[in-house]
């Protein structure tokens, strides 16, 4: 039953993704690459990609784009009420319990804790993204499958966001145009 | 009269979100500070202090920050009808778009053009979540917490070398969240 499973795995990547932004990604990996195999990690760096390019949370863009790709509209549809299923329940009732006691301190409590593993966690997912782009889609790290072009826009990229400051979006734009350009000149 | 009145807040809430929702780039933080925009500054519909300790609420809970954002203020403002409408103007832009994306992804993605440049972005994308654990983890660090320097370290250690679930690094926070904050509020009582 495929449309019980993805809003499963989604509701999980809902309930379980606290702090917002990136936060997300490393478990929409977990459920969507390492757990089903319904993205392969290339597919899931150019989804990214893409919700970085697109608004709406990533958590939402995840779920349309797997469960379309898997089981249709429908596919889509199971996928993002199970992502925000979590979200209506929980903040809901957060919600009334504060016009009733206005006191959240167990909540903050909470994501203190969490915070410093979520930054651990996202670079964990970063660290995939990292490896597919230098070595190739099987994620084999050895110096022969190296492709030193990655490489070097990588290092612009860092240098264009850290040090110019440039809009993320631009950066990524450009970071595909810089890689048509080398594969036009023959490079490889 | 209340009733033709309620159906104009739940109108104006569908169209104010789904327009956040569908021209917001950059994120759940955004999107908040946007919202605080149009409800406090704009329509004046939630006051100043109390959009913030919704925003609180919304940042604290799991889930998509624009989504969590958007059932705070719906549930203010109209209850449970609120937060349905709200939902569906914030979910909608990003449902359609991804659907559109999967079509065009999945009948480009061999072509020669189309993967070239994602390659390429792929290295650009991997740059910007490097920025951003950049600018977390030195937020961690100049924390100078012990406990959170700590947890930082491990959850990368099992997470990277160990493979570990991410939901159990998550529960497993949860639970010493838990604790401190319990440890906290006996220390106040004694």
């Amino acid at each position: 039953m495929i449309y019980l499973q993805l809003f499963w795995s989604f509701l999980q990547i809902g309930l379980f993704s606290f702090g917002g932004g990136y936060a997300a990604m490393p478990l929409i990996q977990n459920q969507v690459v390492a757990v089903h195999g319904w993205l392969t990690q290339r597919e899931f760096t150019d989804l990214v990609t893409i919700s970085q390019m697109t608004p709406g949370p990533i958590a939402i863009n995840s779920a349309t784009f797997v469960g379309s790709k898997i089981a249709g509209t429908g596919g889509s549809l199971a996928a993002t009420i199970g992502c925000i299923l979590p979200s209506c329940i929980i903040v809901s009732l957060l919600a009334y319990m504060y016009m009733k006691y206005r006191k959240l301190d167990m909540m903050q409590g909470i994501l203190n804790t969490l915070r410093p593993a979520v930054v651990s966690m996202i670079a964990t997912a970063g660290m995939a993204i990292l490896i597919t782009a230098f070595f190739g889609e099987e994620g084999v790290v050895k110096l022969s499958a190296m492709r030193w072009d990655a490489i070097i826009i990588f290092i612009l990229a860092v240098a264009a966001l850290r040090l110019k400051k440039w809009n993320p979006i631009l950066v990524m734009v450009l970071a595909g145009v810089l890689e048509l350009a080398w594969k036009a000149v023959g490079g490889h | 009269m209340e009733r033709k009145e309620k159906i104009r807040i739940l109108w104006k809430l569908f169209y104010s979100t789904l327009y956040l929702s569908a021209f917001t780039f950059g994120g759940g933080y955004v999107i908040i500070t946007l919202m605080k925009k149009k409800f406090v500054d704009e329509y004046r519909w939630i006051e100043e202090e109390e959009m913030l300790d919704l925003v609180a609420i919304a940042q604290s809970s799991p889930g998509p920050i624009a989504v969590n954002g958007a059932i705070v203020v719906g549930y203010k403002l109209a209850g449970m009808a609120g937060v349905l409408v709200s939902i569906l103007g914030t979910v909608l832009p990003p449902f359609v778009i991804l659907t559109v994306v999967s079509f065009f992804y999945e009948a480009f993605q061999s072509n020669f053009y189309v993967k070239t440049i994602l390659d390429g972005m792929q290295c650009g994308v991997a740059a910007v979540i490097a920025s951003v654990v950049y600018d977390m983890g030195k937020g961690v660090i100049e924390g100078k917490s012990l406990v959170s320097n700590l947890i930082m370290a491990a959850a990368f250690t099992v997470t990277f070398f160990f493979q570990m679930n991410v939901v159990y690094v998550v529960l497993i926070c949860i639970g010493l969240g838990v604790l401190r904050v319990l440890w906290g509020r006996r220390g106040e009582k004694s």
